[in-house]
């Protein structure tokens, strides 16, 4: 801004225009977003909330109901199994991010194929996630699915991965895990390439193998990118839905009620039981959870990542 | 230097075979799919399994083809797909420019205002949206499945980001050559912000692709499906005939790992720029 005022051209009002005046243009170049997020972000954002608080029938307004909705979601054993399979999901999938820092390590250290390797481990990504929770609905199969044909083969009795409630948040954390790999790999790859060379040819020379390398120059380096990854997982893992109603709706699945995640439910009461005053109920209750889990992440991130 | 390099390819051999055991690991399940689909759903029923299908045939492809409405819901995944990209990243681009070079009363508050709608998670706009939807008796109809991620707090950040960086050199040029702000925008800055505009683009095309949710809300009457819901909907149809099931699965799978094995660099590029998953 500054720079305007030492220009050798004198065009005053050019100059204030972008140096303290208002540029009208701009108000007409946000507008466009400015409108679409206030009506249909911000304003759904509060409509879900004031709707959390009220009993909606299908026809006719809604009447406050106060805390009603909330007393009745915090006492309903369906949403602490939800939340206890949407929770077990998270954690379950965020292994595969060891998984990923590995095999982008692995991918960095070799000098031909990586554009291979990139592409084959992001297949999954360009993959409808419908089609991919078919796929693995039929290796999963309990009668006719290939895994148990394989385990089969090594004396280990087979079992219903996906008709079974015992198994079936393992075999969606499977899914997601293959699924998410190729994103983490991407995100710690470009991690990966800003750690500056020199420093592994200076610890060579000190006598360093490659696996104390990782251990005292890329977990350390790598640290904020894998915190990123972490959180971006959580955030997603907790919102899964897809595979829920892939890999068990559509067909009269038994392990389905107890299988559960918290969008499933919320998908659930809103779009097909209609009660959509206890589904804004469910929105608001995801929203403050995956708040509080951020958030401690945040504060844990202190302990382990590195910042220089 | 050089003896650094020998020793590095002398062990590199043993990662490479690690990594050809993931990738392989990767890559069962699409084989799979494919052996499936080219099968007759007697031979996927027998016991034990076939590996290689017996007598390859195309009889699943036939009956998708003839059972499932495949082409118009190419076509709406398509158009929706383009109406999304097209009017987010020009909505996002103007919304960008102007976070990031122009003065306007309460512009930090406004930016603070979109960072605050990224971090909310989608589930708790779909309500308002479906009302509002719903209301301009939109449901079942194309603009249904695309407006709403015509507008992008996330993809206005991306572009306020990737004008920041931007010398201001040209801006000053192109005005003292007497261009105004849209002028500038259009013909100066825009241009120099491509590849940010290919990333986002990439991957906002991710995204509308493989919605599942949003076109499961809003085309309740089952007109206008994408692929994404059309495929859901078939596994009720066909139950356990999966060799017909992996045909559709793979059929509608195949457009976007074309478009991503052309565009490798823009999709990895979108990803590592933003990194956020759907």
């Amino acid at each position: 801004m500054t720079s305007n005022v030492s220009s050798p051209v004198g065009r005053p009002r050019r100059r204030t225009g972008l140096g303290a005046r208002t540029d009208w243009w701009a108000l007409a170049m946000i507008a466009p977003a400015l409108i679409g997020l206030a009506a249909l972000y911000l304003w759904p954002f509060v409509s879900t909330f004031l709707k959390s608080f009220m009993n909606v029938p299908v026809f006719g307004p809604g009447k406050f109901n106060g805390v009603d909705n909330y007393t009745k979601l915090l006492t309903d054993p369906e949403f602490w199994q939800a939340l206890g399979n949407t929770a077990l999901y998270t954690v379950l999938v965020l292994i595969g991010i060891p998984l990923a820092i590995v095999f982008a390590a692995l991918i960095q250290q070799v000098s031909r194929g990586r554009a291979v390797y990139r592409v084959l481990f992001f297949l999954p990504v360009v993959t409808l996630p419908v089609a991919v929770g078919m796929v693995w609905r039929f290796i999963l199969n309990g009668d006719f699915g290939i895994l148990n044909f394989v385990l089969s083969l090594v004396g280990i009795p087979g079992e219903y991965w996906v008709a079974d409630a015992r198994f079936t948040i393992y075999a969606f954390a499977v899914v997601g895990i293959w699924m998410g790999l190729g994103v983490n790999l991407i995100i710690l790859g470009a991690g990966l390439q800003s750690i500056p060379t020199e420093l592994y040819e200076a610890s060579s020379l000190d006598g360093a193998n490659r696996v104390q390398q990782f251990f005292s120059i890329t977990l350390p380096l790598l640290s904020p990118s894998i915190f990123f990854v972490t959180i971006l997982t959580t955030i997603s893992a907790f919102q899964m839905f897809d595979l829920v109603f892939v890999m068990l709706g559509s067909v009269n699945n038994t392990a389905l009620p107890d299988s559960k995640t918290i969008v499933y439910l919320f998908y659930d009461a809103a779009f097909v039981q209609f009660k959509q005053g206890f589904a804004a109920t469910i929105a608001i209750v995801l929203l403050v959870i995956i708040m509080i889990v951020t958030a401690i992440q945040f504060r844990l991130q202190k302990r382990w990542v590195t910042y220089d | 230097m050089t003896s650094r390099n020998s020793a590095a390819s002398r062990g590199e051999w043993r990662i490479h075979v690690i990594l050809i055991i993931a990738v392989t690991l990767m890559v069962i399940p699409f084989v799979w799919e494919i052996l499936t689909a080219f099968k007759t759903s007697n031979e996927v029923a027998s016991l034990p399994p076939t590996i290689i299908p017996a007598n390859p045939t195309l009889h699943a492809f036939e009956t998708f083809f003839t059972s499932v409405p495949f082409w118009a819901q190419f076509s709406v995944s398509a158009l929706s797909l383009i109406m999304r990209v097209v009017g987010q990243v020009l909505i996002a681009a103007l919304a960008g420019y102007a976070f990031a070079r122009l003065r306007f009363p309460g512009r930090n508050v406004l930016f603070v205002l979109f960072l605050l709608m990224l971090m909310v998670p989608s589930q708790l706009f779909l309500l308002g949206q479906f009302e509002l939807m719903k209301g301009l008796g939109l449901l079942n109809t194309l603009p249904a499945l695309a407006i709403p991620g015509i507008f992008s707090a996330f993809g206005t950040f991306l572009m306020r980001q990737a004008f920041m960086t931007m010398p201001k050199e040209y801006e000053e040029a192109a005005r003292l050559d007497g261009a105004g702000t849209l002028r500038t925008f259009w013909s100066v800055m825009l241009p120099m912000a491509r590849s940010m505009i290919a990333a986002l683009a990439v991957l906002t095309s991710l995204y509308s692709w493989n919605d599942l949710l949003w076109p499961l809300i809003v085309s309740p009457g089952g007109g206008n499906r994408p692929l994404t819901v059309g495929l859901a909907s078939m596994q009720g149809q066909f139950g356990t005939d999966y060799p017909t099931l992996m045909a559709g699965a793979l059929v509608c799978t195949i457009p976007l790992v074309v478009v991503f094995l052309a565009l490798q660099r823009q999709f990895f590029a979108g990803i590592a720029s933003s990194g956020l998953k759907g």
